[in-house]
């Protein structure tokens, strides 16, 4: 909402400029975005000019010279090249030394060999609408050398005002001047719409026209006035200076009074051309299902049955607080106007709004929903000015088709409500003053305050809640408000609880194994899982959609972190990162309601209802190229299956976790030959494995390995931070290497197991720590080496009870079609 | 004889004294103690003769015997020494090389670390940390934040909604987990709710998805003023020991009041200049910066879970919202939203 100050002044003036008051209202509520200068910067030397003389320039066609009375002593030349300009015409000049609304100064200037000494000025000049094409022809009441200043608001700044939802009376400059009433203190002026025009017109209203409205619920009001020997044309300058510093362009008289009044009342109306209205007749109805209508815009559009039209008898004229029809439009050759003041259902027309993509500054105020009574505000101050400014007759008589108008409201405002909600008192003096100030009515009842809201803030203003803040933010947060702690808790600490401390020991480990902390983008499009492979009927493939997404690239919500990990490696590599080493803690979103139970988002606070979708937390990593650099110390091998499972098996062992179990598994998005499920204690985690090659090309990634994790299994198996004392043993252990041939068919999972089962107890460690597959063995033969720790808690063991166990040992792994090599 | 041994004692010793090398001792050591060496020979020959001068020859050949053995060990200990100094000297490093490369340390995203100090802040303050889902029915989102169908108050987020389902959609804040959080917990509570929201907005100042902070305190008696202390605390926490804080007033349908929050700026101590006298940027010369928006929950949204104990005129309480990738900007001058998720490794190896 842009405010002229000058027309905010009118009603009230604060008496301090624009800059000053615009911080006041910002501490008390009212949002001021800026101060915008419309025109000049400054009013010097801009002046009111008589043109006395008016002769072709002798070297060019387009111009001609003029002789210019500015009151000095002498006339001055001004060279001029608007056509219409003339002897005899009271014109707005520019003499040098003036800033032009660009910030530039006007010098004396040679156009074709003429000096000219000034420049007479078009509207758009001095930013008075965007009329360029002649100049702008002032009242010949006025004098020369006439300060333009004091015919024309210059240098006026304008406050741009972002109005709140709940403030539609802001939306009009005399419910600003209202709220700067409030604020200030300054005195209030008469309401514009006091005094209505003179009904001096033949007949009566209902003589001319005919409201029918079919649907009250929808319409709960719509008033109607006729308007005879109406002369249309430009309005005077003063009106259009307003509206072109509110905004607004210029149009014609009656137009302008239209926007004048919404822009002053908050409560839009509609003129129409009367003679152009079959039998004066409207009907305002619901559209029927499916009923298409052309709008203004050109562009035809299909209606619901919750939309509401303007009809004449023969056709829909406009759709119903959002836009007006081209077939009753107020023209040049308009004489009788039929001026429309309704009220709308402020949910039915955001409603509308959004179904029809249309929104106008009427729809803006109506969807607040505006109170039925400021239609007869708005009609009073447009007849007014129909009759003063367009030389109209007023018919006698409104149309008032209204439903019953909402009750009063008056409501109970508690001292003790307002101190214990604020934590500061208000004298009662002062919430009084603040209140009839905003316009409530105001009865004393004790320490307490019975108010009643008036119309402009019956939809906002309902509850006592809604009065505390009023007289909250007059009396002044920022003035008044204490500083004070509450006491939290009431016996409990603050903490993180377990599982948050979990994830961020996680987080921590990825960190410190070397891998660089992303945030993915939520969503993705679409066409992720075929490039990753992944195919119907796996439910990665089918992810939940995005209605209205700004583009097909956020259409989906990802079904997994490694699209997030891939893309951005990839930016990485084409900005030309050598490796990327990367991991991301983030949720997915899959179909369907969360488990119950379990999970870090279920949390401590489910809540009654089960979130629509499924969110499990993972841990995602992506390595592509060494994860240590390459020096003259290494040749940093790239990273492969087995870094990536070292890096996870540490995250495992810094939670606490037991040993992960790995078998091997096929996912679309994996070399078939690497890759791995991973789980912990028989629950399934996630995968680990190399990116297929063809997903790495999609890519445009040379090779990568990672893996994915839900966080909520692995974090359910973690002992961190509930460890119990296990003695040491002072015995010392026998270390032992045993070196198994197996067939290459049989893995080193099954090989250690049948180690570990023959061992038994005393066996109390059993690690692979060397692989040899070549020419020493026999076809399709590995060989396996294992470092073994035989330890009794009691005793130191005899050379013969570490044989025995060593016999067991491989009398297992014959079982498995293993030897024990010499 | 005696003489003899003398002679023999004193210039072994010489010799032992001036040996250059392990092995030059070695000679020494065969020619005056191995088994042709004179003083051996003596010693083999002190039972030839006469008895009365085997003991004096004995000793003293004996004595000399030790004494050699004695000088020749603490000087093979002194070669020994000497020669390892020399082959280590001649075993040098270019100390110059670079160090071996450790396994680089990565980084926590700028997010988590701005999440976890705000979420540390809190803690302190007493409250505990909920977190909820980023799908979120309509109901959780806006109904139950006083936001009523066909509420104008919709329209200020614009709200990415779910294919399929129209009562589905993106939270557009973590507002929705203060019901959640209520539903499940009756008052006193004091909780902190980071997390992803999304909204349907892209450009410099606006991500389609960014993280909030939401905080929720219901209790009795609970007032703006209790708000404007914890923000005050939060804030210098945040953002340095002599920040101030200051409430405008606002609308947002879930609280009444409702208030949009300043902090004095950090940069040119809220005076809107900067030490050269120039405009402070950060603050735009206005000396204050917005960080959040506040106020008293709503009764109306007390009313929606009045069941689990919220009655609205028995406990009351404040609400606030903080932008998570704000406060980061803030801190660490970052000038782009969109920086926060480009995720360039350059970037995000600054912060750690």
């Amino acid at each position: 909402m842009r405010v002229p100050y000058t027309w905010l002044r009118e009603y009230c003036d604060p008496g301090v400029p624009a800059e000053e008051l615009a911080e006041r209202l910002v501490m008390t509520g009212t949002e001021v975005e800026r101060i915008d200068v419309v025109g000049p910067p400054a009013p010097e030397n801009f002046v009111v000019g008589k043109v006395t003389e008016a002769v072709q320039h002798p070297d060019a066609d387009r111009l001609r010279v003029c002789t210019v009375e500015v009151g000095e002593d002498g006339p001055r030349t001004i060279v001029c090249g608007a056509p219409n300009v003339a002897a005899g015409q009271t014109v707005a000049v520019a003499l040098p030394g003036a800033r032009m609304p660009g910030g530039e100064k006007l010098r004396k200037a040679k156009l074709r060999g003429v000096a000219s000494e000034g420049m007479i000025l078009a509207a758009d000049e001095i930013e008075l609408g965007d009329d360029h094409d002649g100049t702008l022809v002032l009242d010949d009441a006025l004098a020369a050398g006439t300060p333009l200043a004091a015919v024309i608001p210059l240098a006026e700044p304008v406050l741009e005002i972002e109005v709140t939802p709940n403030r539609s009376d802001c939306f009009g400059v005399f419910g600003v001047a209202r709220e700067v009433h409030a604020v200030t203190g300054a005195p209030l002026g008469p309401e514009p719409w006091a005094e209505d025009a003179p009904a001096t017109g033949a007949g009566r209203v209902e003589d001319f026209a005919k409201i029918t409205v079919e649907v009250p619920d929808l319409c709960p009001r719509f008033t109607a006035r006729v308007f005879r020997d109406v002369k249309i044309g430009p309005s005077p300058l003063w009106l259009q200076a307003r509206l072109a510093a509110a905004g607004q362009r210029p149009i014609s008289n009656v137009v302008d009074i239209t926007n004048y009044v919404m822009l002053l009342t908050a409560q839009p109306l509609h003129a129409y051309d009367l003679d152009r209205v079959p039998g004066g007749e409207l009907i305002v109805r619901a559209a029927r299902p499916g009923e298409k209508m052309t709008t203004l815009d050109g562009i035809e559009r299909e209606l619901d049955a919750e939309t509401v039209l303007v009809c004449d008898r023969d056709q829909p004229t406009g759709i119903a607080a959002l836009m007006g029809g081209q077939v009753s439009e107020v023209s040049e050759a308009t004489t009788s106007v039929l001026l429309e003041v309704a009220n709308w259902d402020g949910p039915n027309v955001l409603r509308t709004s959004r179904l029809l993509g249309l929104r106008s500054e009427a729809s803006a105020r109506f969807e607040k929903q505006l109170h039925p009574d400021l239609t007869l505000r708005a009609q009073a101050l447009a007849s007014r000015l129909l009759v003063e400014l367009c030389g109209a007759t007023m018919v006698p008589g409104t149309i008032d088709v209204a439903a019953p108008p909402p009750p009063p409201r008056i409501l109970l405002l508690r001292d003790a409500r307002v101190t214990g909600i604020l934590g500061m008192a208000i004298p009662q003096a002062d919430q009084v003053a603040y209140l009839e100030r905003l316009g409530f009515g105001v009865e004393v009842d004790g320490a307490d305050l019975a108010v009643s809201v008036p119309a402009d803030r019956y939809h906002d203003v309902t509850r006592e809640i809604d009065l505390i803040e009023e007289v909250g933010r007059l009396h002044g947060f920022d003035r008044h408000l204490p500083t004070t702690l509450p006491r939290v808790g009431e016996g409990k600490v603050g903490r993180l609880d377990r599982t948050q401390r979990l994830r961020r020991r996680a987080e921590d480990e990825l960190r410190d194994l070397g891998f660089e902390q992303i945030v993915g983008w939520s969503f993705t499009d679409p066409g992720e899982a075929a490039r990753l492979r992944i195919e119907e009927p796996d439910g990665r493939a089918d992810p939940i959609l995005v209605a209205n997404p700004l583009s097909d690239e956020g259409a989906a919500m990802r079904t997994t972190l490694l699209g997030s990990l891939l893309d951005v490696a990839a930016r990485n590599l084409a900005r030309g990162a050598e490796a990327v080493a990367l991991f991301e803690a983030g949720a997915v979103y899959l179909r369907g309601a969360p488990p119950v139970e379990g999970g870090p988002l279920a949390g401590n606070f489910p809540g009654d209802t089960p979130a629509p979708a499924t969110e499990p937390r993972r841990y995602g990593a992506l390595a592509v190229g060494a994860l240590v650099p390459r020096s003259w110390r290494g040749k940093g091998e790239p990273a492969d299956f087995f870094s990536l499972k070292g890096a996870l098996e540490a995250l495992a062992a810094a939670l606490g976790c037991p040993p992960l179990e790995f078998a091997p598994t096929v996912e679309p998005f994996l070399h078939p030959g690497r890759s791995a499920s991973v789980a912990v204690g028989g629950a399934p985690l996630g995968w680990l494995g190399e990116v297929h090659p063809l997903v790495c090309r999609t890519w445009d990634i040379p090779a990568a390995v990672g893996f994915e994790i839900d966080a909520a299994p692995l974090l359910a198996a973690a002992t961190l931070g509930e460890e119990t004392f296990e003695d040491v043993t002072t015995f010392p252990a026998a270390l032992r290497d045993l070196a198994v041939v197996v067939p290459a068919e049989i893995d080193a999972a099954t090989v250690r197991a049948a180690v570990l089962a023959g061992g038994g107890e005393l066996l109390r460690a059993a690690e692979v720590f060397d692989l040899y597959e070549g020419e020493q063995l026999g076809e399709g033969e590995k060989s396996l080496a294992l470092a073994l720790e035989f330890r009794a808690a009691d005793r130191t063991l005899t050379d013969e009870e570490v044989d025995a166990a060593r016999a067991s040992i491989e009398a297992e792994l014959t079982k498995i079609g293993g030897t024990l090599r010499a | 004889m005696l003489e003899q041994i003398e002679k023999i004692r004193v210039a072994a010793t010489e010799a032992i004294a001036a040996a250059s090398s392990s092995a030059a001792l070695e000679e020494l050591r065969v020619s005056y103690l191995g088994r042709k060496a004179e003083l051996t020979q003596i010693l083999r020959g002190i039972a030839q003769l006469p008895a009365e001068e085997r003991g004096r020859v004995g000793g003293a050949a004996n004595k000399a015997r030790k004494e050699l053995e004695a000088l020749i060990e603490r000087s093979a200990e002194r070669l020994d020494a000497a020669e390892l100094d020399a082959r280590l000297v001649a075993d040098r490093v270019d100390v110059t090389m670079p160090g071996a490369p450790p396994r680089p340390l990565g980084h926590l995203h700028l997010i988590t670390r701005t999440t976890r100090l705000i979420e540390d802040i809190m803690v302190g303050l007493g409250y505990e940390v909920a977190e909820g889902p980023e799908i979120e029915h309509d109901y959780y989102n806006f109904t139950a934040l006083n936001h009523p169908v066909g509420h104008p108050a919709r329209q200020l987020q614009d709200t990415f909604y779910i294919q399929s389902h129209p009562d589905v959609l993106l939270r557009t804040h973590t507002s929705p987990m203060q019901i959640r959080a209520m539903e499940t917990h009756g008052p006193p509570i004091f909780i902190v709710i980071p997390g992803k929201v999304y909204r349907r907005d892209s450009d410099a100042t606006h991500s389609p998805m960014f993280h909030q902070m939401e905080g929720l305190a219901i209790a009795e008696g609970l007032t703006l003023a209790d708000l404007q202390g914890t923000l005050l605390a939060m804030s210098r926490a945040l953002f340095g020991d002599t920040r101030e804080v200051r409430l405008r007033p606002h609308y947002f349908p879930f609280t009444e009041p409702s208030v949009e929050v300043d902090v004095s700026c950090f940069q040119c101590e809220g005076t809107g200049l900067l030490a050269d006298g120039s405009r402070c940027n950060l603050c735009k010369g206005q000396g204050w910066i917005e960080i959040l928006g506040a106020g008293m929950v709503d009764p109306n949204v007390l009313g929606f879970v009045e069941g689990a104990g919220y009655d609205p005129e028995r406990v009351q309480g404040f609400a606030f919202g903080l932008g998570i990738e704000r406060v980061a900007m803030l801190r660490h001058a970052i000038p782009d939203l969109r920086r926060f998720f480009d995720n360039d490794v350059r970037l995000l190896e600054q912060f750690s």
